[in-house]
């Protein structure tokens, strides 16, 4: 975990600027993609990988450029709560695109971005007032300025679609994006403001981790908390309106939560979160340009989305730490050692109690002593028997050298728990079983060390029973080891 | 020991806080005198932690003044070291408890500034006096309650300030914690600093604090603790909780 060392962010540096230089030689002259001939699927996606067209290098490079930015901001929306935020700001935003359109009635990528950023803004100032003079909380006033600018929006681009020329006018691929449409002006824009958020959280990486972690805590060193919020707002308004074209207003705010909580499934470190972030967005956004290119005007932003899907969905499956499916299997090879644990402390009763005089078991009386059947038993030994921990001859079940050293240790564990229940924690002799039945498994060799210290190495358990110790392991096994026939040492002497 | 020429650490006048027009905290008067280990103490919504707040600029003033140092709140403001409640935070947020120990050192950092090699130590050496360290790589939610504020008071020690304001630093926590918790309190105040910290248990606040601060609403009363446990000034702060009193009383009584 310590190998990767990406605590201190500015180690990032290199590797996002490694992206950035990928992207940006894309931003040679170019047609647009609308004009290319018709061709085959297939031929469009080895037109893609080889990259022949400049107008692919604009789609693609707008949206992996998109997919950065809305990594980085996403993760801060997401360990900051306010991953509804994102939904509100990007359709708050809509009417912006409607009144920057009417400006001066053609798709100025800047006169657009300005009109959006007005809006976005209005929006959040709204969520604020709602906020401050009602008693309404944050996810009614975000509901209310969603639905409401979302709709205002809806009647402009209706308006401007009944314009003269208004159908030509290219705003309807704002809702769900299309990478294809991504002109100079877009790629450009995008290329400012992911270098401005890019460099605002490396600057200020660490202002903005206490801000968003303890900003009551970041107040009292007095760091300047609202500057750090609304710039942050701003960066976010910015990422969100710079990627209308490519994702549209409807998806704009899943690349915005998705990849960031794909990677904070992955990860404990919040620098580790922004880098995975940006990644994912990155990825997703290439692979909905390629989706988007190779099945010709089919819009990006779903694309996209799915794409961040399929990454979220991997992460919340097989992610190495909260993953369901590891999780799941570390559940379950626990829950197989202890039942393997269990089986070989029953051998180790079965032979204590003939004061160890035998070396080995019959699955008769292993059977008898579980009370199970002797199917059962055949079942649970072979498990063992399957990691060497015993052998079976025939009839017959005898421990290897491990197997009687973990059967001993069980048993010690045991043994010992029930003895430090009784004499520390003063519970009865006759209430301790159970808990020492889930503790025996779980106990490591220091807890051990330290509880034998704390008994004096005491050797007998409350039911006065022996309590195996090192010397007791030391001269086992009782099994195949010791020549047969001749008499086994009982362990206690 | 108020005579000492130096400004007080912590000095209040008609300190006056309102939520939403209601006052909850009415004309406070306070000089803490340096190197005390005061305790804040008074019934449910008696302004403890708004006081805290208060004194830290996290909330506005409906009146009244704050001095650190003698200096006004807006200046003096890197010297106090703060401990808040543990609920105001996100326990599952993806930092690791150093992470959060480097945070006490941000304060002393300029903008933009990289916590460094020294900071780290400093951090480290934090964390080991409240027996952390083998946790500094941990997220934080992997810890216990106990463990989690422990962290936040190695996060305040690594502020190195001269005052310290602890909101709760009892709640959830264990006996032996608490007692450790309360012999590092002690080893800063015979260091110099002063301390103050809000404490919900009135029994043991006597033993824990030198002085003590009775507050409901407003100041009922302020000063070495031998002077300020009295069952009539209790009976004032605590109003009719008289469940509460009882209980104080009879320690009281079976004092020697």
């Amino acid at each position: 975990m310590n190998a990767l060392s990406l605590h201190r962010p500015h180690r990032l540096l290199p590797l996002l600027l490694l992206v950035l230089c990928c992207v940006f030689p894309s931003l040679a002259e170019a047609a647009r993609i609308s004009e290319l001939t018709d061709t085959g699927m297939l031929t469009r996606a080895v037109r893609f990988f080889t990259f022949q067209d400049p107008s692919l290098r604009y789609a693609l490079a707008g949206s992996m450029l998109l997919g950065v930015c809305c990594g980085l901001m996403g993760a801060f929306l997401v360990v900051r709560k306010l991953a509804l935020m994102g939904d509100a700001l990007s359709h708050a935003v809509l009417p912006g695109v409607a009144l920057g359109y009417l400006w001066n009635l053609t798709k100025d990528p800047l006169a657009i971005f300005i009109g959006a950023t007005l809006a976005g803004l209005l929006g959040a100032a709204t969520v604020q007032l709602i906020r401050s003079t009602t008693r309404h909380r944050e996810d009614a006033a975000l509901g209310f300025v969603l639905a409401s600018f979302f709709g205002v929006g809806i009647c402009l681009f209706t308006m401007i679609q009944n314009l003269p020329g208004g159908n030509k006018s290219g705003l309807d691929q704002m809702m769900f994006g299309q990478a294809a449409a991504l002109g100079r002006g877009d790629v450009i824009l995008l290329a400012c403001v992911t270098f401005l958020a890019v460099i605002a959280v490396l600057l200020f990486y660490k202002e903005y981790l206490l801000t968003s972690f303890d900003p009551g805590f970041a107040r009292s060193i007095r760091l300047p908390v609202p500057f750090f919020h609304y710039s942050l707002m701003l960066l976010l308004a910015f990422a969100i309106v710079a990627s209308l074209q490519a994702v549209g207003v409807v998806l704009v705010s899943a690349m915005l939560v998705i990849p960031a909580s794909a990677a904070y499934l992955l990860t404990d470190r919040f620098a580790r979160m922004l880098l995975l972030s940006a990644l994912f967005g990155l990825c997703t956004g290439a692979i909905g340009a390629f989706f988007s290119f190779v099945g010709r005007s089919l819009p990006t932003g779903p694309f996209m989305v799915l794409a961040a899907a399929v990454v979220f969905a991997l992460a919340l499956f097989f992610g190495p730490r909260y993953g369901i499916l590891p999780r799941w299997w570390r559940q379950r090879s626990r829950s197989a050692r202890i039942q393997r644990e269990n089986t070989l402390k029953a051998i180790y009763h079965v032979l204590e109690k003939d004061d160890f005089r035998r070396e080995a078991v019959t699955f008769k009386e292993l059977a008898a002593h579980r009370r199970e059947t002797l199917e059962e038993a055949r079942q649970q030994i072979a498990r063992v028997a399957d990691v060497e921990l015993v052998t079976v001859q025939g009839d017959v079940i005898a421990f290897t050298p491990d197997g009687w050293q973990r059967a001993c240790e069980i048993v010690r564990n045991h043994r010992l728990w029930e003895l430090y229940l009784t004499h520390a924690a003063r519970i009865a002799p006759d209430h301790v079983h159970e808990d020492a039945e889930m503790i025996e498994h779980v106990l490591g060799e220091d807890t051990v060390r330290k509880l034998e210290r704390r008994l004096n190495y005491a050797r007998r358990d409350p039911h006065g029973k022996l309590i195996p110790g090192l010397e007791d392991i030391r001269q086992g096994p009782l099994g195949p080891a010791i020549p047969p026939g001749g008499p086994t040492v009982p362990p206690t002497a | 020991m108020t005579d000492t020429p130096s400004p007080p650490p912590l000095e209040v006048h008609d300190l006056t806080v309102a939520y939403h027009q209601k006052p909850v905290l009415y004309g406070v008067d306070v000089a803490v005198p340096p190197g005390s280990l005061v305790g804040i103490i008074g019934p449910n919504g008696a302004g403890k932690s708004t006081f805290i707040k208060a004194v830290m600029g996290l909330l506005p003033l409906s009146s009244g003044w704050v001095k650190l140092f003698g200096e006004p709140l807006s200046r003096g403001g890197h010297r106090v070291g703060y401990v808040p409640q543990r609920e105001s935070v996100d326990w599952d947020f993806p930092v690791s408890v150093m992470d959060v120990v480097l945070m006490g050192r941000y304060g002393r950092l300029r903008l933009g500034q990289r916590p460094t090699r020294a900071d780290r130590e400093i951090a480290r050496d934090c964390l080991d006096k409240v027996r952390m360290l083998p946790f500094a790589n941990r997220q934080i939610g992997n810890l216990s309650g106990g463990q989690q504020q422990r962290v936040f008071l190695a996060r305040a020690l690594a502020q190195e300030s001269d005052l310290y304001l602890m909101d709760e630093p009892f709640v959830g926590v264990d006996a032996a914690t608490e007692a450790a918790i309360i012999a590092l309190l002690r080893e800063l105040k015979e260091r110099g600093r002063t301390l103050l910290v809000v404490h919900h248990d009135l029994t043991s606040a006597r033993d824990y604090f030198d002085h003590l601060m009775l507050l409901n609403m407003r100041l009922v009363a302020f000063g070495p603790t031998a002077e300020v446990f009295t069952p009539r000034l209790l009976q004032t702060t605590y109003g009719g909780r008289l469940s509460i009193l009882t209980d104080v009383a009879q320690t009281l009584g079976s004092q020697p």
